[in-house]
């Protein structure tokens, strides 16, 4: 009997866990997504998320976009302005800070990007980005 | 000891020989014209030999009288960062590629025996022979230093005139001066502190060592960055064309649409004079009402003129964000008498245009007389991006122009590295 339930619950979380991972990201938040991202983002990553060489880089299948959400999340309410390698090349203009938009919108715009371009990774919630936002607060004001 | 002395001989006769043999002239055989000109298309009567390949990003470039081509690469490659190309035969085709140079960069140029090669923050001069090649390419001279390099507009172009003096672009590290950079809502500095140490062209000597910023002069300022910049040795006069600001629609979105983003501001060609002051970032060239107007991160709306009012005017203006990387003015008698004085300006190509679609990625040709364009513009070399009008998808993107000692024109790309020899062959 403890061993079914064991059993049981391992098939439970697995199953939790791999829809967490692949769950199809709704219709409504890749539009919705899509929109935050071609007013804010196409101009420098480019509609197919290729980027320009040298300056801006491509988000396509890059650690920062696929990776770790709270960093993602980080690059675009700080922006990002340092000589990060990416992929074996580096990129010369500077990502201002998008802390204008709201957690919703910073939510959506990441789920897109996360799984456009040909990039397949779990979609960010706007409460991963109010946390992140009043941890950056609260460290910007020590 | 007898050994010795007829080796000794026998190396400075082969010495002597191999001398004598190098200073001839390189034999004329026929150009190796590509079969598709190297994937670019050419007016009537023109056609192109590729003299290398795949070379890296490779920006600007200078031909020596003898026919060697200098290459300044924008990365460096087992630590040498300038090219040489080498053509033993005449064909046009490089034979023989070495490199030196321990430092990545833009600018390069020929001029009164030596080599001029630019860094990010330095520039440094190699002394030539009598055939116009480096005595010692391990040890240049650093004639400039601790320019500001941050990253953004950070290539430094370099131009040099005939009294000794070097001009040296440097590019201000922001779109528009606002506190801060490329951010919505941000509004700009007034005055802008930047422009103290960048936003415009400096003059130095070219015979002094580690010249720093107290020991050259502000030439001209109120420029956002150049990338495309020459000196006139026949209007005896600098010449530069500016790369535009970006993000009109991204940042003022309520007073610029998607159109007007695309199309603006113009890339602006300058008749440089000393104190010029051509208005940036208080002020951009609108092409279409043919005047400066007032920055929106200053209060513009897109019409208001203000303080734009008494700022220099471009000479010429093109359409917004085609990115002038290469200016050259053709002095050579090989072309056709129409050529002769007149500029070609290599144009990168758009990124800033999307979600429009991209323009540029060609080389124009705009005539010239006296000092000034004397009619429109036209497309000299085109079809470089292959059909894909796309910053990271384009074929190649012409970036650097230099004149060879039989009047031919040579063109460098930055995608991959490729070096075009263009003749007229009629
Ligand atoms: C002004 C141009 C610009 C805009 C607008 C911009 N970025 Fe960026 N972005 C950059 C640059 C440049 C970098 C790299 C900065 C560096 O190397 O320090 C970058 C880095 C990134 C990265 C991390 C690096 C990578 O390639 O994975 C992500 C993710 C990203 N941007 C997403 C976005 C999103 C989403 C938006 C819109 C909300 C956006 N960017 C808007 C220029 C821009």
């Amino acid at each position: 009997m403890k061993r079914i339930h064991i059993i049981f619950s391992l098939v439970v979380i697995t199953t939790v866990l791999l829809s967490a991972q692949t769950k199809p990201v709704s219709k409504e938040r890749m539009a919705a997504g899509k929109k935050v991202y071609d007013t804010y983002c196409l101009t420098c990553h480019q509609a197919d998320g290729t980027g320009v060489p040298r300056l801006n880089p491509p988000l396509v299948k890059t650690d920062f976009v696929l990776g770790d959400k709270k960093r993602l999340i980080g690059i675009i309410l700080k922006g990002m302005d340092e000589q990060v390698e990416i992929d074996g090349n580096y990129y010369n203009n500077v990502m201002a800070s998008h802390d204008f938009l709201s957690d919703q919108e910073v939510a959506d715009v990441l789920t897109f990007i996360r799984n456009s371009f040909g990039n397949k990774a779990g979609a960010v919630s706007p409460a991963e980005v109010k946390a992140v936002r009043a941890a950056l607060n609260k460290a910007s004001k020590r | 000891m007898k050994y010795l002395i007829v080796f000794a001989l026998a190396v400075f006769i082969a010495a002597a020989a191999f001398k004598s043999a190098s200073l001839s002239p390189a034999p004329v055989a026929t150009p190796a014209f590509a079969e598709d000109n190297g994937g670019i298309t050419l007016p009537e009567g023109f056609r192109a030999v590729v003299v290398a390949d795949s070379l890296g990003a490779a920006r600007h470039i200078a031909v020596s009288k003898t026919g060697d081509v200098y290459v300044k690469m924008e990365r460096v490659r087992d630590g040498r960062g300038i090219v040489r190309l080498h053509d033993a035969n005449g064909d046009g085709v490089a034979d023989q590629i070495s490199a030196f140079g321990p430092f990545s960069g833009t600018g390069i140029a020929i001029k009164n025996g030596y080599l001029y090669a630019s860094s990010n923050s330095e520039v440094f001069r190699y002394k030539l022979n009598d055939r116009e090649e480096p005595i010692n390419t391990e040890q240049p001279e650093k004639i400039i230093t601790g320019l500001i390099d941050r990253r953004e507009h950070n290539s430094k172009s370099i131009a040099l005139d005939d009294a000794g003096n070097i001009y040296v672009n440097i590019g201000a590290p922001s779109n528009a001066c606002q506190i801060r950079n490329r951010t919505k809502g941000s509004p700009g500095q007034d005055p802008c502190p930047l422009l103290d140490s960048v936003g415009g062209i400096w003059q130095f000597r070219t015979d002094k060592l580690n010249q720093t910023y107290k020991d050259g002069e502000r030439y001209a300022t109120g420029i956002r960055n150049i990338v495309a910049l020459a000196w006139n040795n026949t209007a005896n006069d600098l010449y530069a064309v500016q790369h535009g600001r970006d993000q009109l629609n991204n940042l003022y979105p309520e007073l610029y649409n998607e159109e007007q983003s695309a199309e603006l501001p113009a890339e602006e060609m300058f008749r440089v004079k000393k104190g010029s002051d051509f208005g940036w970032p208080y002020c951009y060239y609108d092409h279409l009402q043919k005047q400066k107007v007032l920055m929106p991160e200053y209060g513009g709306d897109g019409k208001k003129v203000e303080r734009c009012a008494d700022k220099q005017k471009p000479i010429y203006a093109f359409p917004g964000h085609w990115g002038p990387n290469g200016l050259l003015f053709y002095t050579g008698t090989q072309f056709p008498e129409k050529y002769r004085n007149g500029a070609f300006i290599a144009f990168h190509g758009s990124w800033n245009r999307a979600p429009r679609p991209q323009a540029g990625y060609f080389v124009v040709f705009l005539p010239f007389k006296n000092g000034m364009p004397s009619g429109d513009y036209e497309i000299f070399a085109d079809n470089f991006a292959g059909g894909n009008l796309d910053p990271g998808k384009a074929r190649f993107r012409p970036c650097g122009l230099a004149q060879g000692p039989d009047g031919s024109l040579y063109i460098s790309d930055d995608q991959k590295g490729r070096i075009w020899k263009v003749m007229y062959t009629q």
